[in-house]
């Protein structure tokens, strides 16, 4: 199991979705699709194409910067979070 | 019976929803909705009273907002919303129209996708972004944006649709093949041997005229135009105007001859109102004359201007107009154009504006 920490913009948009989640994954894309699969939408929102992060989407794997196909092992603490951009 | 009135504005921080009364008197403002994303279009299906509002967030990418319970509670969704995997990702919807039970949305990247369910999943219309003059086409200040789609009313295969800064397209096959439809709009900025190009233009804004599907009106970055046959060709209509210049156009929804344009003092001199003094344009004579309303309408030291879909007319007897400025005031006549007020004040910039009128 690996621990996924979401980020806060993105919660309201899936009502009831927790900020934290433990699931089973090898990567950080099985990750995201496995939230997907509980909340469906959740991928487009993080995804811009199956093999792409959006732009202002950042992922990190034990503190280090991550992206789709970087491997989660067991344990692992994966954190999305949103790049500083808005206005 | 009309009941109920509402006018739906997609702003920079949000959708919002105002509500009246068919008097138009006393309005109810509700929102920001969406979680304050910024929303560029929002309309109302008349039949159902579903709200659909189109638009990108930074982070999170684009979406179609969804609500069949007037703004309480609302839905998201993107699934399908992409083309090809190697072009730049779609940002934002912009455009949302409704023809039949089929929902369109143009976005930007300049495209055109389709929805047989609602909103809830989207069909690339790829004829359009394969049309050959792809390659060639120019974002506007906007972005390469699809920010206006007209739908035939009676024929479900015909539709238009206005890119900044590409043109007007028009598909008679349900959009498997485009043409251009851009003959007779200028293009200023091109040299003066170019002026007249096939695409390229900078159109602003069109709509079609009250139950006559081959007239439009268009508000374009160089003049303003109206067409009597589905935008072959196209004849300024900008004589009598205070400039060339604005965003939106709106036709009447009972009289096809009367069309309102909300000129701006130009494209290099700030795109404010003419001399700081806010006015709306009426031509009841499909544009051959004009004439400046602005009973109630600032008439000094206003720097504002309304953006390509920030102006609408509800479809009462006695018809509503609506502009929304792009710092946040939303003006309001009840008849016609005659008197304005504001009924909304200190929102965020004004994408768009529509209205839903739904029975008692």
């Amino acid at each position: 199991m690996v621990n996924v920490t979401l980020p806060p913009a993105l919660l309201p948009l899936f009502p009831g979705c927790p900020g934290r989640h433990s699931v089973r994954a090898a990567s950080v894309g099985e990750a995201i699709e496995a939230l997907d699969a509980a909340w469906p939408g959740l991928r487009d929102r993080l995804c811009e194409s199956p093999d792409r992060l959006r732009r202002h989407i950042r992922a990190f794997v034990d503190g280090e910067p991550a992206g789709l196909a970087t491997a989660l092992p067991e344990g692992a603490e994966l954190f999305l979070m949103t790049a500083i951009s808005g206005g | 019976m009309p009941a109920r009135v509402l006018v739906l504005l997609g702003t920079r921080k949000g959708a919002f929803i105002l509500e009246s009364t068919p008097d138009r008197r006393d309005w109810r403002l509700r929102g920001p909705f969406c979680e304050t994303w910024p929303i560029n279009h929002v309309i109302g299906d008349p039949r159902t009273g579903t709200i659909y509002a189109g638009g990108g967030n930074a982070w999170f990418g684009p979406a179609v907002w969804q609500s069949s319970d007037l703004g309480d509670s609302w839905t998201h969704s993107s699934d399908g919303l992409r083309a090809v995997e190697e072009e730049t990702p779609v940002a934002a919807v912009w455009s949302l129209a409704l023809q039949g039970d089929t929902l369109l949305a143009g976005v930007e990247p300049a495209g055109l996708f389709r929805s047989a369910d609602g909103g809830q999943s989207w069909t690339h219309v790829a004829g359009l972004r394969d049309h050959p003059s792809r390659s060639q086409w120019n974002p506007g200040a906007g972005g390469l944006i699809a920010h206006h789609i007209l739908a035939h009313p009676r024929d479900a295969a015909q539709l238009w649709v206005a890119i900044s800064a590409a043109g007007v397209f028009h598909t008679a096959d349900g959009g498997r093949s485009w043409t251009p439809r851009n003959q007779g709009t200028r293009c200023d900025y091109n040299p003066p041997e170019a002026r007249y190009p096939e695409f390229g233009q900078c159109v602003h804004s069109i709509a079609m005229a009250a139950g006559q599907p081959d007239r439009l009106y268009q508000q374009n970055h160089c003049g303003m135009y109206r067409s009597g046959d589905g935008g072959l060709e196209w004849q300024s209509m900008e004589a009598g105007l205070p400039s060339t210049f604005g965003f939106p156009v709106v036709a009447h929804p009972h009289d096809p001859d009367t069309v309102y344009l909300f000129p701006l003092n130009g494209d290099i001199a700030g795109r404010f109102v003419p001399e700081g003094r806010a006015a709306v344009w009426r031509s009841r004579d499909g544009g051959a004359h004009w004439q400046d309303l602005r009973e109630g309408l600032p008439q000094r030291d206003a720097y504002f201007g309304v953006l390509r879909q920030a102006m609408a007319a509800d479809p009462l007897d006695r018809v509503g107009i609506y502009a929304g400025t792009n710092t946040g005031i939303l003006y309001a006549s009840s008849d016609e154009g005659a008197q304005w007020r504001p009924i909304a004040q200190h929102l965020p910039p004004i994408h768009s504006v529509e209205t839903m009128v739904l029975p008692a």
